[in-house]
């Protein structure tokens, strides 16, 4: 029914908009002026028809279900349900009025589902009434609009920039949505979780709160020693810092060979291919560090007599660092080239070889864009999620060995996560916590980086 | 005195060397990573492709199946193939004890039945002859075939008893066993058992997923563009707009699945582990992708096509919609494929709003539960079962076979259609 309206909307709308550049040719054919170009009457008219019932179908849309809720739900209100209940009770109404209903009829549901059904005809009703009341006014306003040769071509431009104005708000509302959607559940996870216990507690056991009777109320004390984020926060560190071991050095040096040394047919040629590397998902490389890397450090260690675990944060980070080569190596890449000629041809003229160039001259120049690429690469590491889920562990071990598995806030986001998630208990909220966390991490050191290469690039313009 | 100078500038020279070898030996590097790393892929997977059958003498006994004398179509139908089934497998080894029995049972896959059906509805007269029916082996004597499963382990330590070996290579000496193009792994869902398990639902996944997000990323994404670029006075809340738009591009793709778990299940109450919800969550990941490619080629066309169409007559909004615009098309276009290529290959938020679950149905719309597949990949990649190593790798052939074709689509749109303003 509702896409029924809906593609009458739509049809009218066009429907309209050959009206009304009907009515501008045949205002034309008077041999008046007319005041813009003949589609822009149609366009007018076509907006009045379509936009405020659109509005009005949308709000409906939006507020019919919680009305309905709160008359079906205002029969059981004086009798003492907890708010659960009064859900469960109006799925009941809802299933039972679609007559899929398994459970036990009562005859207080019985009542509700009529009311229901009952209710939802009416809205429909009503709202089919009222939309084409509202076409059919703003028909014939737009109409009478027209006809006395309005000014037409300012409101729909008018019109058509609001729209743009409204589509480039969808980065604000994404990042809103993106706070909303952690802090909540975040401040529940402080009330019941000290901020002290999670940032400096050593513990991280979340698979302990799962065991817990829902129906009992929260004692805060079983949590503690639970959610102490130290080892994930360790882990996280030190398998960046192993991937930024293996990124720093290759990436930074293909950069400047690129850059200084490579003729134009290598560049063409390796440039590209390098950055095969950052477009192969990361589940891929999960796949390959699990499968691939991480038995072959094993077998590496054992046979130099060493304690390996195939699940190394070494594996993990090694193959994370392929992944961000790429990153640091084109971005330095472009760093390095914009330095001006200048500045190289000074240092030859002193006598300086090549090398002595980029190293002394070229590579300081350059400096404030490398650190911005290298930051740029290190919040990459941070927020890596299926690497490090699929080959490194789950278990939070708070170690320094690369040899041994660790886990990091994006695998633990996954693993409490992953399959049905309760909302309102403190391991869901954990994850939430964890995932603020990352955010705030990552968002300072994006605008970090950006700041430093925007500087840099500001200084050589 | 000169002997010291040319000691120094031949040290130098040689530093020289070292420097240029560092960084060929980095691009090397680099290079070998990405060589192994495909070569790997390639020699573990290309076996997927292929896929193990037993040819069986089946005899369609009426008596076994249960059947009257002439039967109609719809009692061939409803008729029970599994007593059928049974015993052609017992045939193989009249001697057999009950465990062995059950052995032989397992040396194909839980479809034999259906496999045994579909045979006689295709041509009904079969009843009472015999006939060699293709039968797909478990995937364990699938592995052993291909080689991939070494046989000389001791037997408590292997999936296959001796039994069912011996038995197997008889058949291989009989010519019974065939290797043949594994077109179930493209056109069934995914399914517990190896030898059955295909990309079918997960690729569905991925397109639905993919056309969601593009219907809602392209449009939206393409409207702000042209705000930015065009129409946003410059002011503080039009630099609020930019920062926020580039700092989404850099927020971690995990956090944009929190996003749709916080916001679009538990807010909107959107049906769950469905492509309707994954197609959304990346839609918002792919916008800032989008709209930065878009903002570039706007930026590209030169100032002199909008100064001559305001010069003519034409409004700011007519000079945007009529020529900046389409002049930017294909920048726009390539950089929106690129970004649909990000989000074909994304993992982590998928698995955060559900798309994890295992689902054996094909979906038929967004509103169906279903996987993607880079999801797919990481299920079977956590699965123990040796016959999902070789379909990890062929899936992720599937996967980046796509993501090299969009790329190069992107490409192709790019230099064919781009104009080249000089």
């Amino acid at each position: 029914m509702n896409l029924v309206i809906f593609i009458f909307i739509v049809l009218l709308g066009f429907t309209s908009y050959y009206f009304g550049r009907k009515k501008a040719y045949s205002i034309q054919a008077t041999n008046t002026r007319l005041t813009a170009l003949p589609q822009f009457y149609g366009y007018y008219l076509a907006i009045w028809c379509a936009i405020p019932a659109f509005i009005i179908y949308s709000l409906w849309a939006i507020f019919e279900p919680s009305i309905v809720k709160l008359i079906i739900l205002s029969d059981y209100s004086n009798q003492g349900y907890l708010d659960d209940e009064l859900n469960l009770i109006y799925e009941k109404t809802k299933s039972l009025s679609r007559g899929q209903f398994s459970g036990e009829i009562t005859t207080y549901l019985e009542t509700s589902a009529e009311k229901y059904l009952n209710l939802r005809s009416i809205a429909q009703n009503s709202k089919v009434v009222l939309i084409l009341a509202i076409i059919i006014a703003s028909i014939v306003y737009g109409y009478k609009r027209i006809s006395s040769n309005n000014r037409t071509r300012e409101p729909v431009e008018k019109f058509l920039n609001a729209v743009l104005f409204t589509a480039s708000l969808a980065a604000i509302l994404t990042t809103i949505g993106i706070v909303f959607s952690l802090i909540f559940q975040t401040i529940d996870f402080f009330k019941v979780i000290p901020l002290f216990d999670f940032i400096f507690g050593t513990h991280w056991y979340p698979a302990k709160a799962f065991v817990r009777d829902a129906s009992e109320p929260l004692d805060p004390s079983m949590y503690s020693d639970t959610f102490g984020a130290v080892p994930i926060f360790a882990g996280t560190f030190f398998i960046a810092l192993i991937a930024m071991c293996v990124a720093i050095p290759i990436g930074l040096m293909s950069g400047i060979y690129l850059a200084e040394y490579a003729s134009t047919k290598v560049r063409q040629y390796a440039k590209p291919l390098i950055e095969i590397l950052a477009g192969i998902p990361t589940v891929v490389y999960g796949f390959f560090a699990a499968l691939t890397v991480g038995p072959f450090l094993k077998d590496i260690g054992t046979a130099m007599g060493l304690e390996v675990s195939a699940e190394s944060a070494l594996a993990a980070g090694g193959v994370m660092g392929i992944m961000i080569i790429p990153f640091i190596s084109s971005l330095s890449d472009d760093v390095i080239t914009s330095v001006p000629q200048s500045l190289r041809d000074g240092s030859y003229a002193m006598g300086a070889t090549k090398s002595e160039t980029i190293k002394k001259v070229i590579f300081p120049a350059a400096l404030p864009g490398i650190v911005g690429s290298i930051l740029l690469g290190v919040s990459r590491a941070v927020g890596e999620t299926m690497i490090v889920v699929m080959a490194s562990g789950l278990a939070a071990n708070l170690t320094f060995n690369p040899l041994e598995s660790t886990s990091t806030i994006t695998a633990q986001i996954v693993v409490i996560l992953i399959g049905d998630q309760a909302f309102g208990d403190p391991k869901t909220q954990a994850a939430f916590a964890l995932g603020m966390t990352l955010f705030l991490v990552t968002l300072s050191l994006n605008i970090f980086a950006l700041r430093v290469v925007k500087k840099y690039r500001e200084k050589y313009e | 005195m000169n002997k010291n100078k040319e000691k120094l500038l031949n040290s130098r020279y040689r530093a020289e060397k070292r420097f240029q070898f560092y960084g060929k030996s980095a691009i090397f590097l680099a290079l070998l990573f990405l060589t192994i790393f495909i070569f790997k892929i390639f020699s573990t997977g290309y076996t997927a492709f292929q896929k193990t059958w037993l040819i069986v003498p089946v005899t369609f006994d009426a008596e076994t199946m249960y059947l009257d004398e002439n039967p109609s179509k719809e009692d061939l139908e409803d008729a029970d193939y599994f007593d059928l089934a049974l015993q052609t497998m017992f045939n193989l080894d009249k001697s057999a004890s009950e465990k062995q029995q059950n052995d032989l049972k397992r040396m194909v896959s839980y479809f034999f039945e259906r496999e045994i059906k579909r045979e006689l509805l295709n041509d009904p007269s079969l009843i009472g002859k015999t006939k060699d029916v293709y039968l797909t082996a478990s995937d364990d004597l699938d592995q052993v075939f291909k080689g991939n499963y070494p046989r000389d382990l001791p037997e408590d330590q292997r999936r296959v008893t001796d039994y069912q070996l011996k038995i197997f290579d008889q058949l291989v000496e009989q010519g019974r066993v065939e290797s043949k193009f594994n077109l179930s792994f493209f056109t069934y869902p995914d399914s517990r058992e190896a030898e059955l398990a295909g990309i079918a639902s997960s690729f569905m996944g991925s397109i639905f997923s993919i056309l969601v997000c593009l219907v809602i990323a392209f449009p939206v994404a393409v409207l702000a563009a042209i705000y930015l670029e065009e129409f946003a006075p410059k002011n503080r809340f039009t630099d609020f707009i930019e920062v926020n738009i580039n700092n989404l591009a850099a927020v971690p793709s995990i956090v944009f699945g929190l996003l749709g778990l916080g916001i679009l299940l538990a807010v909107f109450h959107l049906p769950r582990s469905t492509p309707l919800v994954g197609g959304i969550t990346l839609s918002l990941m792919t916008l800032p992708t989008i709209i930065i490619a878009c903002r570039a080629s706007l930026k590209a066309v030169p100032p002199s096509i909008r100064e001559a169409a305001l010069a003519m007559g034409a409004s700011k909004m007519q000079t945007t919609m009529h020529h900046t615009v389409p002049l930017s098309m294909p920048g726009t276009l390539s950089g929106t494929i690129i970004g649909l290529a990000q989000a074909l290959g994304e993992t982590a938020p998928l698995i955060l709003i559900g798309m994890v679950a295992f689902v054996n149905t094909i979906p038929g719309s967004p509103l169906d539960p279903a996987a993607s597949l880079p999801v797919q990949i990481y299920i079977w990649a956590e699965s123990a079962e040796r016959g999902f190593v070789e379909k990890v790798s062929a899936c992720i052939m599937v996967l980046l076979g796509f993501l090299i074709i969009m790329n190069l689509f992107a490409q192709i749109i790019r230099h064919k259609f781009e104009k080249k303003w000089s």
